[in-house]
């Protein structure tokens, strides 16, 4: 097996997630910035669309860091995507895969279900709630919730602050809720 | 120090993190079902193991001093409970069930080449807008 090959493959939980969790102490060494993601969805409004909301009126620039490392991510993507890619499709759970033939989807070759997020599904009410609904409710939910799983789970909660575990249990509660109980509806759309 | 130049470190951290995001499948919609429906332990797995690393790297940080690169010393925020931590955790909480992804993985969904997502990272700014206008009418 060639290197190349070997970073191809998935990596599991136990070698990703401590490399994930490294974010924190690079980011808090290299400038003294605080992980978290949310924020760049924030300042893209200060830098665009301010209008007149005070919410969005600071100094936008000064935190340009977090959009320099959001389009790192988009980098990241880039490379990960078609350098680092699995040929195999993605190994989901056998119970995963009966329920989700149930609506149609089938085919497991990419990360993001082309079944589900494709251009033209935009035109279908599935596809205008999943996309355009959904986006709404991350972006709105975690500016409300003052961060989202890399400022409250990941930063929050490995610097001991309660307001972030207490964050964190409603991102879990309202993924349930949605999974199990409103999205099957969805899906059926 | 908020050159340009000295901003690509944090372009090159974003960059390691796209890819890490991408390759432990973080950014997977299926593993996102999985994790809701209590299908596999692998997201578990990620999120905690990020987390204890991160406490452990703190404390080392605060433990021997640590400096930053520049030499100053590290802070950290505190976070201040209001009760947006709930209603906001819980209306993400849902959004991130459908997407599959929070804000980091929409913009890693992207650079893999599910270019719609760009539609739903458009809609996360539109929600992010939204909140900052009715803020004052909203419970915190």
């Amino acid at each position: 097996m060639t290197i190349l090959e070997f970073l191809q493959q998935p990596w599991p939980w136990y070698v990703a997630g401590p490399l994930i969790g490294l974010t924190v102490p690079a980011l808090l060494l290299l400038g003294n910035k605080s992980f978290g993601i949310s924020s760049s969805l924030r300042h893209i409004c200060a830098a665009c669309v301010p209008a007149k909301v005070p919410f969005f009126h600071y100094d936008w620039k000064k935190e340009a860091w977090n959009l320099f490392f959001v389009g790192g991510i988009l980098l990241g993507g880039i490379i990960a995507g078609n350098l680092l890619s699995s040929p195999e499709p993605v190994a989901v759970n056998p119970k995963l895969v009966t329920t989700l033939a149930q609506y149609g989807i089938t085919d497991f070759h990419s990360l993001v279900p082309g079944q589900l997020f494709n251009w033209p599904a935009l035109l279908s009410v599935r596809g205008l709630v999943m996309m355009i609904g959904g986006g709404f409710l991350v972006g709105f939910g975690t500016r409300y919730a003052g961060g989202c799983t890399s400022g409250h789970a990941i930063m929050g909660l490995s610097t001991l602050q309660w307001p972030s575990l207490v964050a964190t249990i409603c991102f879990m509660i309202g993924g349930f809720f949605m999974a199990n109980l409103v999205l099957p509806f969805i899906l059926s759309l | 120090m908020n050159t340009w130049f000295s901003q690509l470190k944090y372009l090159l951290a974003g960059t390691i993190f796209g890819i890490l995001l991408v390759k432990a499948e973080v950014i997977s919609w299926f593993r996102i079902q999985e994790m809701f429906r209590l299908q596999s332990f692998h997201m578990y797995g990620v999120i905690g193991t990020a987390v204890i690393v991160g406490m452990l790297s703190v404390w080392l940080i605060k433990k021997f001093n640590i400096k930053t690169m520049d030499g100053e010393t590290v802070v950290i925020h505190p976070k201040k409970f209001n009760k947006g931590q709930i209603y906001g955790g819980l209306i993400f909480g849902l959004g991130w069930a459908i997407t599959g992804a929070c804000p980091g993985p929409l913009f890693a969904q992207i650079g893999v080449g599910a270019t719609v997502v760009a539609v739903t990272l458009l809609s996360a700014i539109a929600g992010t807008w939204v909140y900052g206008r009715f803020r004052d009418q909203l419970p915190h």
